[in-house]
């Protein structure tokens, strides 16, 4: 039990949970607001998987240490506006079932990645072969000095920081401006929107690229940050735990925010116990089985709302 | 009196070949309320989507303030001063009244939504127009009246001179329709015009002053409500314009099959959509509901035939209840079920006609055996069901989406009466579809009364109701305000009277529907 | 049941056409169909015309690339289109690798057919691998009995697997997609925590677990190939049975309508609670059989250390075959021959095979796409409806 309590309680674990929660936020915010535009991105991973490989391969290209890897990041988000764009075509346009149309952006997002890697780099497993460049770790003034403090919250990626200032950005758009008030609109009730002059088709539409941009941008963190290669199938499912960190978020950034760092946490338990004696696996399975719970029980409880308020 | 809106020989006719518009001239003046009457299926609702931008005519002419106008979609309809309460509300539960009022328009302050400013013209025009609501409650948190006053709010935000009200009392309590009738009044002295669509003959005298009779898609005529009765209107809404004949001998009732007792329900809105109905049907009689409809007949013959729940009371087949029971069991004892609604219950359309005919006696030793269809007893019988009932289909293999409406009919009515049932609800039977479909169907069931099985029907096309019951229940507001035993003295204008609310009959009256069993 | 009316009832007149009735000139001869499949008409010529369709586009699109990334491009291509037919062994590298893909496909042609998306067959296909593994190693049984023990254990787990989403789906509306997407982990981590921390064999050099008992091995069909007999026959068998129940009988028609409409399910009183769960257990127990059958034909240990993906690729069977079982074999072939041929291109002229999947979801994309060829399936079905009525106007 004190092993346990030596892999926990030191800071750097607490630290690594927000860098393990990032991917997993980024994406879950692309469900969210998708989500809050009545849309379902099925995506998710293979969007992420396409963006981190554009973002390694742009800041390969580059050459250029300075800003390299912020070209690859701007070519990566683009990459995720371009694939949500598609996503949306094929379900708002050609009718494509959203759950089978974001399965096959994830097939083609799987292989496809591999297919380009080895064209690119000759390997079929990882690009570290080429020189690629990382997104900077940032180093915060006074907060770095604090003990412990400083430890976990200075000294991140700077993805880290983008994606948590994304969450107060998301809320705010979504909650505060004419057109996030358009997006939950469209989401509740397309119908009414439509009465008032909504172009319903078009918002969703957005809703899908900026999802494919949120979810492009914790792909990019992947390859440029996390580690700084491609690797084959790197994103290892974190696409559809962002789905499930929107659905037991309910939707809502915050609530999305939570279960990220949720997720985050076993995670990053999983990892510091491969060490242990711990069936680590065990630790691994658990933020999965608490989804289900967690979705179960919250199911349970609309379930007997509608039976309350219908019963005569 | 200065005209705002003008019509003028708008034809409509629906892709199914349906004429719901035919040659409609209609005007409306500024600052009146005026009130469009007919029954269910005259063409009012067709002609205030046109108005609305949601459906667009095939001819005429629509001149706004002496204007010729097109109205192509809801926002030019917006734009031309044209605003709508649609009968099932348009409003985002989840969001605030303020933020459902301003969707669409909202008053910004950089890049935000201006809040304050959105509480604020909600408040502003709530109190200059009598409307008075709490701009930071959620929708889903308040009573239908008030939600009908932010549909209210909202078109006037949008600058609406004419207001569409489409039957917006039918949601309605009666004390809440009350405080509509001060608003719109209100509204109307302030210079607005309204178009009041209902066929509560009460509330059309209490409120409006002009009215348009609307009858088989054609207007009839527009006339100045003072001087005119009840009565008056009653009898040109409902007038026959065809007479329709069906063949058939005089009923001669069995036993008690179905018997349905003090039945009540309450909508999800705390309404009280049926009060104590009660009557019985009997073998060999076809016993029609009539009643306009939201009159509780919809609610009455979704509890009896299990496709909604909760209610209170009792309806009981051959003496077991049926009420809070699947319709599995329902079936189980002999009920067949003609849905009112053929696309959403009636059919899998992605499915074939086989398919389809045979979803009801899956279980039949005819076509199962205990592990296996047998395939080749189903291919015989369900081609033979299909070809009985004149489905036009190139092979019972045809996917069922394909047919005409008409079709799809006739594979609902082949599956349902090939049942063996004992009790057949038939819910709006001919509905949309073309007369000569219809006509088969009403002498199909003709034959199954003749058979001796009890048949309830629902309807609100007078000729049928006339034509093919024997013996007739009228629902008006939830109750049952007339029985007829015999319909062959009955005229249209006697049913429209209670229909509409005109008449009633005295509780004894009523009580015939309940026979001694 | 209802003595007193049978035989006087308008169902049974009605079987019998009277003379007023109008015989419909158009109409096939009776009995042409056969038994309840899917409808028969211009909608079912459509889709199959649509699925050349894909098929084509997805031939060119890989052919394309091809032309664009490999130096011997022609070379490449006969590989890949000719290749697995061309030895034995790549023949069989294709059955071996079909075998999988007909339980998943299966499984989840299932659940599909109700509507319902349950995709943990991903997760099952994982964890039924690993429950027939165990039963492998610690049961002892004779030879012929051994393995088909391993793989029912393995089915039933499955089931009662499937079974999570089914029920909260029936009970409680919760998202079945979800659900079977987390439940996919727990399988997957489940499974490697019982083979690492209870059957694992510290003496080999990988995570592996121990030998499982010969006995509990499936036979092969040729020694030198990894194709079973016993698999053979089960994935022929699970198809034929999973067909049979889907159009032959009652509950089967109770899942095909589910998925047609759900409402009308209800209404014409057909079984929703059968539909709902038992389609996704029924999926369940094949997938978990399907991983059970791929262990003890193509591994003497377990050694599985990721998921399969096996689940995945059912999804693109199951929309191949239409989720009709029937069909399942042969878009199964499909899918592996396309596979092994992009194998065997990638070995001989390097280009990677991946391309093939990528080709795959393209292909299924087109063909679930409502739109697409929409304009083709109108003018296919008003230049019917414009034939039917010359026909009509001749006739009368």
């Amino acid at each position: 039990m004190s092993a346990f309590f030596e892999a926990v309680g030191n800071v750097a674990f607490a630290a690594q949970i927000l860098r393990v929660a990032t991917p997993i936020l980024l994406a879950a915010l692309g469900a969210t607001i998708a989500s809050q535009a009545g849309c379902l991105n099925m995506g998710l991973e293979g969007i992420m998987l396409f963006a981190a490989l554009t973002g390694v391969y742009v800041s390969s290209m580059t050459q250029n240490a300075s800003w390299g890897a912020w070209a690859g990041l701007l070519a990566a988000l683009a990459v995720g506006a371009l694939l949500g764009a598609l996503l949306a075509y094929l379900v708002l346009h050609l009718k494509t079932d959203a759950t089978l149309a974001g399965v096959a952006i994830n097939v083609i997002g799987s292989n496809a990645t591999v297919f380009l890697m080895y064209v690119w780099t000759g390997s079929p497993g990882t690009s570290a072969s080429q020189k690629s460049y990382v997104l900077p770790t940032v180093s915060i003034p006074v907060i770095r000095d604090i003990p412990v403090v400083g430890t976990v919250f200075s000294g991140q990626n700077v993805v880290t920081y983008m994606a948590f200032a994304l969450v107060a950005a998301l809320a705010f758009f979504l909650y505060r401006t004419p057109l996030g008030l358009r997006i939950r609109g469209v989401g509740l009730n397309p119908g009414a929107a439509d009465s008032v002059g909504i172009n319903v088709v078009g918002v969703k539409y957005l809703a899908y690229v900026l999802s494919g941009v949120l979810a492009a941008m914790g792909g990019a963190f992947m390859s440029m940050g996390y580690v700084s290669w491609f690797a084959r199938d790197m994103t290892a499912g974190r696409g559809f735990i962002a789905l499930a960190a929107q659905a037991m978020g309910r939707s809502t950034p915050v609530g999305s925010m939570l279960s990220s760092i949720f997720f985050g946490f076993t995670m990053a338990l999983s990892n510091s116990m491969q060490s242990l004696s711990i069936p680590f696996e065990l630790i691994e399975a658990m933020p999965y089985a608490c989804t289900i719970l967690a979705l179960s029980a919250y199911a349970y409880q609309q379930t007997r709302k509608k039976k309350q308020s219908s019963g005569g | 009196m200065e005209e705002i809106l003008r019509v003028e020989h708008l034809t409509k006719v629906y892709e199914n070949g349906i004429l719901a518009n035919d040659n409609v001239s209609i005007s409306v003046n500024r600052g009146e309320i005026h009130a469009i009457c007919g029954e269910n299926g005259a063409g009012k609702s067709t002609l205030m989507k046109v108005l609305f931008g949601l459906e667009q005519p095939e001819q005429g002419d629509i001149f706004v303030k002496g204007e010729p106008v097109r109205i192509q979609s809801p926002s030019a309809a917006i734009k031309l001063g044209i605003g709508m309460v649609h009968q099932h509300f348009m409003l985002v539960d989840r969001l605030t009244v303020a933020e459902n009022v301003v969707l669409g328009n909202e008053p910004r302050r950089g890049i935000l939504i201006d809040r304050e400013a959105a509480c604020r013209v909600t408040e502003e025009l709530g109190r200059k127009y009598n409307l008075e609501v709490d701009p930071t409650a959620l929708v889903a948190d308040i009573s239908v009246g008030l939600k009908q006053r932010v549909e209210i709010i909202k078109a006037l935000l949008r600058g609406a001179e004419i207001l569409i009200l489409d039957e917006p009392t039918a949601v309605l309590t009666s004390q809440e329709t009350r405080e509509l009738f001060e608003e719109l009044r209100h509204l109307r002295d302030a210079g607005h015009t309204i178009l009041f669509i209902s066929h509560k003959l009460d509330e059309v005298k209490a409120l409006c002053n002009r009215v348009t009779i609307m009858r088989g898609g054609r207007t009839l005529g527009t006339y100045e409500l003072e001087g005119l009765s009840k009565s008056d209107i009653s009898r040109m809404m409902v007038g026959r314009d065809v007479v329709l004949k069906i063949e058939k001998e005089p009923a001669s009732p069995g036993a008690v099959e179905l018997s349905v007792r003090g039945v009540e329900y309450w909508s999800e809105l705390g309404k009280k959509m049926i009060d104590g109905v009660s009557f019985d049907v009997r073998r060999g009689e076809i016993l029609c509901i009539a009643g306009v409809e939201g009159n509780g007949q919809r609610e009455l013959v979704e509890l009896i035939t299990g496709l909604r729940s909760g209610g209170a009371g009792s309806a009981k087949l051959r003496g077991t209840e049926l009420l809070g029971r699947p319709i599995r069991a329902a079936r189980k004892l002999g009920m067949a079920h003609i849905p009112s609604d053929r696309m959403v219950y009636g059919v899998a359309s992605s499915q074939s006609v086989k398919f389809n005919i045979l979803a009801g006696k899956v279980e039949d030793a005819r076509y199962t055996g205990k592990l296996l269809f047998r395939d080749r007893a189903i291919d015989r019988d369900m081609e033979a069901l299909a070809r009985a009932y004149t489905v036009k289909c190139t092979s019972a293999d045809q996917t069922v989406g394909m047919l005409s409406g008409g079709n799809i009919q006739k594979v609902v009515v082949a599956r349902e009466m090939s049942q063996e049932a004992t009790l057949l609800v038939a819910d709006q039977p001919t509905r949309g579809i073309d007369v000569g479909a219809a006509e088969f169907i009403r002498r199909r069931i003709v034959e199954m009364r003749d058979a001796g099985v009890a048949i309830l029907l629902i309807t609100a096309d007078l000729n049928e109701a006339l034509e093919l019951s024997d013996s007739i229940v009228i629902l008006h507001g939830g109750k049952v305000v007339a029985y007829f035993a015999d319909t062959r003295a009955l005229t249209e204008e006697e049913m429209g009277y209670y229909m509409l609310g005109v008449k009633s009959q005295t509780p004894e009256e009523v009580e015939g529907a309940v026979h001694a069993s | 049941m209802h003595h007193d009316l049978s035989g006087q009832s308008a169902g049974n007149e009605a079987l019998n056409p009277s003379a007023q009735q109008q015989r419909d000139p158009h109409r096939g001869p009776a009995g042409k169909g056969g038994g309840l499949g899917a409808p028969r008409d211009i909608n079912s010529r459509f889709e199959l015309i649509r699925m050349l369709v894909a098929i084509l586009i997805g031939i060119a699109i890989t052919a394309l690339v091809i032309f664009a990334v490999s130096d011997t491009p022609l070379e490449s291509l006969r590989y890949m289109f000719i290749g697995p037919a061309t030895t034995p062994r790549y023949f069989f590298n294709v059955l071996e690798l079909m075998l999988p893909l007909v339980f998943t496909g299966v499984a989840i042609s299932l659940c599909f057919s109700a509507q319902q998306f349950n995709l943990t067959a991903e997760g099952i296909f994982f964890f039924g691998g690993m429950v027939a593994a165990v039963a492998a190693i610690t049961t002892k049984l004779p030879d012929g009995l051994h393995p088909f023990f391993c793989i029912l254990l393995a089915g039933l787990a499955g089931g009662v697997i499937g079974a999570i989403p089914g029920l909260l789906k029936y009970r409680w509306n919760a998202s079945e997609l979800v659900i079977s997407l987390m439940l996919n982990y727990v399988c997957f981590s489940v499974s490697m925590y019982v083979i690492k921390n209870h059957f694992r064999d510290k003496d080999a050099g990988a995570i592996v677990s121990y030998l499982f008992e010969k006995t509990a091995v499936l036979d092969k069909v040729v020694a030198k190939y990894r194709l079973t007999t016993g698999g053979v026959v089960l994935a022929a068998a699970v198809c034929l049975l999973a067909y049979l129940f889907m159009y032959k009988t009652r509950w089967g028609f109770s899942v095909r309508a589910a998925g047609a409409n759900m409402n009308f399910t209800r209404y014409t009183g057909l079984n929703v609670a059968f539909a709902v769960i038992g389609s996704q257990v029924l999926s369940g127990v094949v997938a978990g059989m399907g991983g059970a059958v791929e262990m003890l034909s193509m591994f003497t240990r377990f050694q599985w250390a990721a998921l399969t993906g096996y689940g995945w690729d059912g999804v693109i069977v199951a929309i191949f075959a239409r989720n009709n079982p029937r069909h399942v074999p042969l878009a199964a072939l499909f899918l592996a021959y396309l596979r092994i041929g992009a194998d065997i291109m990638m070995r001989r002229t390097g280009v990677q095979m991946e391309i093939v999947k990528v080709i795959q979801a393209i292909m299924i994309v087109l063909l679930v796409a409502e739109s697409f060829l929409a304009k083709t399936r109108h003018r296919m079905v008003v230049r019917e409806a414009t034939r039917e009525s010359i026909v009509a106007e001749e006739v009368a």
